[in-house]
Formats: structure tokens, C-alpha cells, sequence
């Protein structure tokens, strides 16, 4: 019955999606109030049928009704009620369903945080994203419905992928869909300001706090990605270039140009058309991600199971979404008024260039993903491109975005003086540089790639530091701390993210340069020792738990002779499982991770080992987390802050009355 | 008393070996090999998983490559005649750094070319604005006031 | 003149365009196959031990002169048993003889699995530890060579062979090797 109530609930919600993306869209093209005024209780309903269904697919899990397909391939009566919510979107259909709910959340925001916008804007807005959840919700009734049943029941399910069973996956793929089906909302508004033909310096200024929510989620969306990955795979990476983390690393990417494009934007009006096309390519990325997951095309370890039909469904969704927005760019964009001027050494341009080359980094993770498709579908060859390919063509390509992050900040809007910015930042050029050359020394061994990843991160740091001091000390009244909550939350967040940028660079660089890691063949009493510490073997305990035995190692570190803690790496047997699943310890520490995984018994007290020692690795997810942090300071700013003129009804009046059809 | 002193201290210096513990020998008998072995497998790809490097796969036609190719090291082969070895038997695929031959040509250039393409296309841009961008336009009340100025111009006689 | 620089929009939808023909393309094909880079060169070279006989072995020039199939196999694999049926009855018909290649397998298991599920080979070759197997580019059981009367490697098959393939494919190649 509950699955029924889902799969109908569903139903009625693509109904409702249809008129959204229809009526207020005819209506805002014509003038018509009444059609215009359905959208937002549209959005509405449709938030509050999706959420009907995901709990009744929720419902299914908690119940252990088997009779449900998806519930009996993604849980067992055992599994722990937190994975049981989890596997929602442990599988393809499920994830899907994710995607929709995600989607009618952010309606729903747009419903509620829209009174500042004309009401022809969010007629358009909402019914954008409605034609969106239109072609999602035919996706899954059509082909991929979680609510399928299985004649008979199943006795006991399969079971939850265990790699899956993981606080990790509570919490990462919410995060990631919050981000890039959150770029949805961006899209949006450049449709419906292309749709509407006024692509002025307010769209702009509508956009970008929607914009800046999607990135911030994104961002801690694929740092929760990287950080499971490294503590659950056992074998200390955490960014491999695989297909399916490029696949949300594109969207990053173009959403990050776009926020600092719709920065020139906002503040000067300048390239509205390429912010809109920026706007636009942020979204297709995610959607051909979301493609690329599910179509079987790439082999990825997230792959979904694939069916061809499924591909030719979503492709063709594709090109209907994203072709017909192209479509509408390459009509109405050159119609588009030039913004103000402003020189070649300015402010804007070093956005603009941040802008090619942050395109740049993202045309080029594309081209690595899609090439060995592109040579096969070609007949020429079948290779493969993986992180030796993209760490070459990456770095070479961010490392001046990084140079320019010091010194944008500093320049002037419309033209810059080049000379004053450099006699600024020539203490923190001096200073970054010689720290930088010093540093790698203090950690124990010279290394030109540390050096230069300091550098940069040491740049970043003390040039936000120079631009901070510059805009405090001309402030008399109060302390440090007053004089800093004075000063625009925009701002204040624009040098978090930054720094946050620097302190991902200093964790990545520092662990690429100073990590160790040692493979040994271990028997009880045996000691290794790796950086600092020493690791000491004491044996091998089994037992068994909720739904798998395990064998749990035993490890006493010490340093100096101290002991500092035991550690635990265990094995994991579950009973569907024909490998067991290796579970690594790992030590947390603010300078430096330990690291320890058990291999293969090759004895009846020995085992293959694996330590880890990685400096600063920690420092890759908090500088993520800071970054994060900016993006919320940034949305906190008072402009944001909405208040409902008095003239907002006249105003929406003249509005429909003088738009151009 | 001497033999006592003696005793002890044979026991004292056989006792690490009588507790059992020592310094963990690492897998492989040839550390430097073993070393050499690992850092080129980060660059291979597992066939099997696909999704790993043969470093890190579990698999067993993994650990069987990394022992061919410790053999194959150990007779003095050179890493890119290891590589050269696996490829005639598995292709191009089994290298994660893809070679660098016509067919790849876009692949390790497309990059830079973007970024030029993007840098000059930017410039060019600018450039063409500054040429084009008119200075800011007057308001209504500027134009009427301008007028007016000039009208009044023409009743005054000089 | 305006015309044609308003063109210049059209490149994001040309480009999105083309894109999309390279990944209908791909739909149907599979990135998990690995072609063999051995197609159109000579076999390599083995000699082998038979896994009925530890006595007798059988080396790659022995079998020169005809176009044979090499079927890799192995007791511990489960797709095998699909294939091994197909291969039964197909080597009943004596178009092309079928010689195995036990791949990482212990003797006794795989002649318990022979005895129990027929044995369509003229012979099979005991591949302990795999070396061979390397040498073919072998890294999924089961797999099927065609081979020529040159010692020329002309097709592999990945995965089981089916009555289908069979039928479009290898008959069809071994009668025009043979011709």
C-alpha cells in the first residue's frame, strides 16, 4: 500500500510539475497575473507530494517490506536504522528520487525567498525548474521507479553495499545533490532573464546568493566525498580523477567562475551574456555528471547498474535541456547591451581571466573523462586517462588563478594601478617566498614541490592579510573584533574563501611532499617504524557484530618511547560479501594523520601490514570546510537580509504591463 | 660470579630474539625493487577492477602482475621496458598516463590550447570593447537641461 | 556582417551538439572490455603440460599449420559452465579443434570438473601460475583465441562464447582461414 501511495504520490506531482512548467511560463509571457500567481503554490505542492513519496519509500525501508524491489536489493532486516534511511539513495532509483526531492526543496526555498522579485521573474524561475522536475519525475515513472515489486516478497534482502554502511553515506550525497542540483536555481534565472529579455545588473544581484548557497553545499558535498573515500578505502588516497568525482568536480569548477563572474555582474554590469552562458554551463555540467553516473558509458567504482535505455533517456533529456538553453542563449544573447567599460588592468579583468582559466581547468578535466569514450566511439583506440594525465594538466592550469587570488582583491573596479598594488604586496611577496623556501627544511627534507605549494599558500594568506589590514586600519572606533564585524559580510567572506583555499593548498602539498607509507609482513611482537613513530604488532582478535564478524588487529604507537595510543584496523566479513572489507585506523591529528591497515594473513600470527604517515592531510578537508564557512559569512551579508518594500505590488504592476513579450 | 655475569649477559642480548620481536621485514625481498615496483603500479591500471592502480588492487591477476614485473626489474628491465612488456599484451589501456602518439595529441595539448584560445578570445574582447563602449549616456534631466542651455543660446543674439 | 557575428552564440549549441553524438555512441558500447593488442600478430610461444598427462607437453609450434581455437577455462569459474555446454556440442561437429588452457588451477580439480561436465578439447594445457595466460593478455576467464595455420592470432572472444557468436563469428572466420 505505502508503495503505491509513493508511486501515486509521484504521479500527481509530475501533473503538477506540468502545469508548473507551463502555465506561469505562457503567463509571464503574456501578462497574465492569475497565470503568473500559480507558480509559487505550484512549487509548493509539488515540494510537499515529493516529500510524501520519499517517506513513503522511507517508510518501506524502516518496515522491512521486502516485497519492494529496491528495499530488498539495498537492506536486511539487520541493517542499522541509520543505513536503513541511507539506502534511500544506495541505489540508482533511490539516488534518483534524491535528485527530484533536492530539486522541490529548492523550489520551495525560491517560493518562500522570492517576494523581492517581479513576479513575471519567479514565474519563470519556478517554471524553469518545474519543466526540470518534469523530465526527472517521467525519468523515474518511466524506467527507474523505486517502487516496483517483487512477486513474492523476498524472505531477507541483499543487504546494503557494505563500503556503504558509514556515517560517510549519511551525510555526503545529500550534501553533493544539494549542491549541484542547487546550480538548478542559477539556471533558472538565466533562462528566465533570457526568456524575458532584461539581463541587467539586478538578475545579477537576484542570482548570486542562490548561486553562492549551491557552491558552498558543493563544496562540502565533494570534500565529505574525498574524506570517506580516505578513511574507508584503506589505502590512504583521497582524490583518484575518477569518472564519477570529475563528474561533480566540473560543476565546481564552472560554479565557481560563475560566482566570481556574476561578482563583475552584479557590481558593474558587465558580461551579462557570458555569465549567463556561465550560468548555463554550470547546470549542464551537473546534469551530464548525473548522465555520465548512470549511463554505463565510463566505468567508474561509483557506477550505477546501466541499461542503455536508461542512457538514451537521460541523453535525450539532456539535449533537450541543455540544446534548448543553448538554443535560447545563441537567440536572444546578442539582442544583449554591452555594460560599462573598464580597462584592461582592472579589477574585472583579473575576474575574467580567474573566469578562463577556472573554464580552462574545467574543459580540461572534461576532455580527460570523455577522451577514451571519444577514441573508442572513434574506433582508434582503447586507453585509459587517469591521475597521472589530470595532475599534470591541472596544476599548471590553477597555479596562476592562485597567483591572481593575492592580487584581485587588491585591484581597483574599471582600472587598476598595477605599481601601488605591487608596493602593497611586496612585503607579503618577500615574506611568502622566503618562508617558503625556509619551511620545507623545518618539516625534515628540502623539496622544490613543497616550496612552491607553500609558496602559493603563503601568498594567498598574507596578501588577504595585507587587504584585511588595509581595510581596518582606516576604521577608529572599537576593537578588533568590532572594527571586523563592521566590515561588509561579503567581503569578510570572499578572504575566508580564500584563505580556506590556501590552507587546502598547504595540506595537499605537504602530504604529496612528506607522506610515507611502508608495506611489512608483521608477526606478533614485530615493530615498524614510520616518520616520528613506531608501530608495534600485539595480535589479531575476532568476533561478530550487527551483521558481519570481524577480525580486529591490535597496534601499540609509540614516540620517543612514549606510548601514544593503540590502534585498531579491522577486517570485515559479511555474509553476501565474497571479499572482506578492509577497515582502516586512523589517527586524527591537527599536524598529521596515522594511518594503519591490515593486508592478508599469510600465517597463523602473521599478517601483511600497511602504515601510513601523512603530514597535514587534515588540512585538505578543513581548508574545504573553511572555504564552505566564506560562502555562509558571504550569504549572511545585510543586503541579503529581504525586506518587502511598500512599492513592491506597484512595481510588479508596471513591470507586466511594460515587459516585452 | 663471572659466569653469572656472563649468563646474564647472553640472555640479556638473545632476549629481543627469544620475545620475538624485531624490526617488520617489508613484503618483497628487494626493498629498493619492492619501492620502484609500487611507485610504477600507481601508474598502471588494474584490468580486472578497472577502477584501481595495479598498486593498490586486490585482485589476483593484480598481485600476479606486480610479481612479473618484480621479476621482470629484478633481470634489470627498465620501467619503460616493463611498460613496454605489459602493453604489447593488454594495450594502451593498462597505462593511466595515457602515451603520447597522434591519437593523443588533443588529449596532452587540448589544455593548453583552451587556455590560449580562452586568454586571447578574452583580450581580443576587451580590446573590441573599449573601441565600441560608448561614454555613460546623459539622464532625461541632463538632456533638458542641455537643451535648454542651448536654446536659450539661440534667442540671445551675440 | 551583423549576422554573422551573432553566428558566434551558436558555438556553445554546436559544440553541446556534437558532444552528444559521442556520447549516444557510447551508450552502446562497453568500457569494461579491453580489446587485444595480439589480434594480426603471431601467438606467443608456450610449451605447456597437459593437464590429463603431467608427462606430456605440448608447445604453440606443434600446433602450426592449422586453425585451432584456444579456450581459456578454469574449474573455480562460474561463467565457464555456461560456455562449457556450448563448447561440448560444438566440438561434437569437428569444425575446428578446441584446445584449453587451464588457467591457476590444481590438476585434480580440473579433471573432476572435465569428468563431470564433458571435454571438448583435443588436449589442455596446465597453466599454473599464469604466466601464459600474461602472455595471451588474458584477464578474465573465460576467453576463446582464434588462431590460424600461420600461428597468427585473428580474433579473441571476451566473456562466454554463445551459440550466437558462434554462429555470426567464429564459424564463419576459422571456414575462410581454412579456405
Amino acid at each position: 500500500m505505502i508503495a503505491e501511495l509513493g508511486s501515486f504520490s509521484l504521479m500527481v506531482a509530475l501533473a503538477v510539475a506540468m502545469v508548473l512548467g507551463t502555465v506561469p511560463i505562457i503567463g509571464a509571457a503574456r501578462g497574465n497575473a492569475a497565470w503568473m500567481a500559480l507558480a509559487r503554490p505550484a512549487a509548493r505542492a509539488l515540494f510537499v507530494l515529493v516529500v510524501v513519496a520519499a517517506a513513503c519509500l522511507v517508510a518501506s525501508f524502516l518496515r522491512d517490506d521486502f516485497s519492494v524491489v529496491y528495499v530488498a536489493t539495498n537492506s536486511t532486516r539487520a541493517l542499522p536504522l541509520r543505513y536503513k534511511v541511507a539506502a534511500f539513495w544506495g541505489g540508482h532509483e533511490g539516488s534518483m528520487l534524491l535528485w527530484v526531492l533536492i530539486l522541490s526543496l529548492w523550489m520551495f526555498a525560491v517560493s518562500l525567498f522570492s517576494r523581492h522579485l517581479p513576479q513575471q521573474m519567479v514565474a519563470r524561475i519556478l517554471g524553469v525548474m518545474g519543466l526540470i522536475a518534469v523530465g526527472f519525475l517521467l525519468f523515474i515513472l518511466l524506467t527507474s521507479s523505486p517502487f516496483e515489486r517483487l512477486i513474492p516478497a523476498a524472505e531477507e534482502g541483499r543487504d546494503l553495499n557494505p563500503l556503504l554502511q558509514d556515517p560517510g553515506m549519511v551525510a555526503h550525497p545529500p550534501m553533493l545533490y544539494m549542491g549541484y542540483v542547487g546550480f538548478s536555481v542559477a539556471f533558472a534565472f538565466a533562462i528566465g532573464a533570457l526568456l524575458g529579455g532584461n539581463l541587467d545588473a539586478t538578475w545579477a544581484r537576484w542570482s548570486r546568493p542562490w548561486t553562492t548557497v549551491a557552491w558552498s553545499f558543493l563544496t562540502l558535498g565533494i570534500c565529505l566525498g574525498s574524506a570517506w573515500a580516505y578513511y574507508t578505502l584503506g589505502w590512504g588516497g583521497w582524490w583518484f580523477w575518477d569518472p564519477v568525482e570529475n563528474a561533480s568536480f566540473m560543476p565546481w569548477l564552472a560554479g565557481t567562475a560563475l560566482m566570481h563572474s556574476l561578482a563583475v555582474t552584479e557590481k558593474r554590469g558587465g558580461f551579462k551574456v557570458w555569465t549567463v552562458l556561465l550560468a548555463i554551463f554550470a547546470f549542464s555540467l551537473s546534469l551530464l555528471g548525473t548522465f555520465l553516473v548512470r549511463s554505463g558509458v565510463l566505468t567508474s567504482v561509483h557506477a550505477f547498474a546501466n541499461d542503455p535505455r536508461r542512457g538514451v533517456f537521460i541523453l535525450l533529456f539532456l539535449a533537450v535541456v541543455i540544446g534548448g538553453s543553448l538554443a535560447l542563449f545563441a537567440w536572444r544573447a546578442p539582442k544583449v547591451g554591452l555594460g560599462e567599460r573598464f580597462e584592461l588592468v582592472s579589477r574585472e579583468t583579473m575576474l575574467l581571466t580567474n573566469n578562463v582559466l577556472f573554464l580552462s581547468a574545467a574543459g580540461s578535466v572534461l576532455l580527460g573523462t570523455l577522451y577514451p569514450l571519444f577514441l573508442d566511439s572513434l574506433g582508434l583506440a582503447k586507453i585509459s586517462v587517469g591521475p597521472p594525465y589530470f595532475d599534470v594538466v591541472f596544476v599548471p592550469l590553477m597555479t596562476p588563478a592562485l597567483f591572481l587570488m593575492g592580487i584581485g582583491p587588491l585591484a581597483r573596479w574599471k582600472q587598476a594601478n598595477l605599481p601601488e598594488i605591487g608596493v602593497r604586496l611586496k612585503w607579503a611577496f618577500g615574506v611568502s617566498i622566503v618562508t617558503a623556501l625556509v619551511l620545507p627544511l623545518a618539516l625534515g627534507r628540502w623539496s622544490a614541490l613543497a616550496a612552491f605549494g607553500l609558496w602559493l599558500a603563503l601568498w594567498i594568506f598574507a596578501s588577504s592579510l595585507v587587504n584585511l589590514w588595509s581595510r581596518l586600519r582606516p576604521l577608529s572606533d572599537g576593537g578588533l573584533m568590532a572594527r571586523l564585524g563592521s566590515l561588509p559580510r561579503g567581503y569578510l567572506g570572499m578572504l575566508t574563501a580564500h584563505v580556506g583555499v590556501a590552507v587546502f593548498i598547504t595540506g595537499v602539498t605537504l602530504v604529496k611532499s612528506y607522506e610515507s607509507e611502508k608495506d611489512v609482513q608483521m608477526d606478533v611482537g614485530d615493530t615498524v617504524a614510520i616518520g616520528p613513530y613506531t608501530f608495534q604488532f600485539e595480535g589479531v582478535s575476532s568476533g561478530n557484530r550487527e551483521n558481519y564478524s570481524y577480525a580486529r588487529g591490535l597496534f601499540e604507537v609509540t614516540r620517543n618511547g612514549k606510548v601514544v595510543r593503540t590502534m585498531h584496523p579491522e577486517k570485515h566479513k559479511f555474509v553476501a560479501q565474497s571479499e572482506p572489507m578492509t577497515v582502516a585506523d586512523i589517527d586524527t591529528g591537527f599536524t598529521r594523520d596515522l594511518y594503519v591497515s591490515l593486508g592478508e594473513a599469510v600465517g597463523p600470527t602473521s599478517w601483511i601490514v600497511r602504515v601510513y604517515y601523512k603530514p597535514f592531510v587534515d588540512w585538505i578537508w578543513g581548508g574545504c570546510l573553511v572555504m564552505a564557512i566564506g560562502g555562509a559569512l558571504a550569504l549572511s551579508d545585510r543586503r541579503y537580509r529581504l525586506t518587502r518594500t511598500a512599492d513592491q505590488p506597484a512595481l510588479d504592476a508596471t513591470l507586466s504591463a511594460v515587459s516585452p513579450a | 660470579m663471572r659466569r653469572l655475569l656472563v649468563i646474564w649477559a647472553l640472555v640479556s642480548l638473545a632476549s629481543p630474539f627469544l620475545a620475538g620481536a624485531r624490526e617488520a621485514p617489508p613484503v618483497g625481498e628487494d626493498p629498493a625493487i619492492e619501492r620502484r615496483m609500487m611507485t610504477l603500479a600507481q601508474e598502471l591500471r588494474c584490468l580486472v577492477c578497472q577502477n584501481q592502480t595495479l598498486a593498490d588492487s586486490q585482485a589476483s591477476l593484480a598481485a600476479d602482475l606486480r610479481q612479473e614485473i618484480r621479476e621482470l626489474m629484478q633481470k634489470g628491465e627498465s620501467d619503460e621496458e616493463v611498460k613496454h612488456y605489459l602493453v604489447v599484451r593488454y594495450g594502451d589501456f593498462v597505462l593511466y598516463r595515457p602515451p603520447v602518439k597522434s591519437s593523443t595529441w588533443l588529449l596532452w595539448f587540448g589544455p593548453a590550447l583552451l587556455l590560449v584560445a580562452g586568454l586571447t578570445t578574452l583580450y581580443s574582447v576587451l580590446i573590441r570593447r573599449r573601441r565600441l563602449a560608448t561614454a555613460d549616456p546623459l539622464t532625461a534631466d541632463q538632456e533638458q537641461h542641455a537643451l535648454a542651455l542651448l536654446s536659450e543660446d539661440e534667442r540671445q543674439p551675440s | 556582417m551583423k549576422k554573422l557575428a551573432a553566428l558566434r552564440f551558436l558555438i556553445p549549441l554546436a559544440a553541446f551538439l556534437v558532444l552528444s553524438g559521442f556520447l549516444f555512441k557510447g551508450l552502446w558500447m562497453d568500457p569494461h572490455q579491453v580489446p587485444s593488442p595480439l589480434i594480426d600478430k603471431p601467438a606467443p610461444a608456450f610449451r605447456l603440460t597437459q593437464v590429463a598427462d603431467p608427462g606430456k607437453s605440448l608447445s604453440r609450434d606443434e600446433l602450426l599449420g592449422k586453425v585451432w581455437l584456444l579456450n581459456v577455462w578454469a574449474s573455480w569459474c562460474v561463467s565457464c559452465r555456461e560456455e562449457h555446454a556450448v563448447l561440448v556440442e560444438f566440438a561434437k561437429t569437428g569444425v575446428v579443434p578446441i584446445y584449453g588452457l587451464d588457467y591457476q588451477d590444481t590438476r585434480d580439480a580440473a579433471l573432476k570438473w572435465l569428468g563431470t561436465l564433458g571435454n571438448p578439447y583435443q588436449a589442455s594445457l596446465f597453466d599454473q601460475d599464469g604466466r601464459v595466460g600474461i602472455d595471451y593478455g588474458v584477464y578474465g576467464v573465460p576467453e576463446t583465441y582464434v588462431i590460424d595455420k600461420a600461428g597468427t592470432i585473428r580474433y579473441k572472444q571476451i566473456g562466454p562464447i554463445t551459440p550466437e557468436i558462434l554462429h555470426d563469428t567464429i564459424v564463419p572466420l576459422v571456414r575462410k582461414l581454412n579456405a
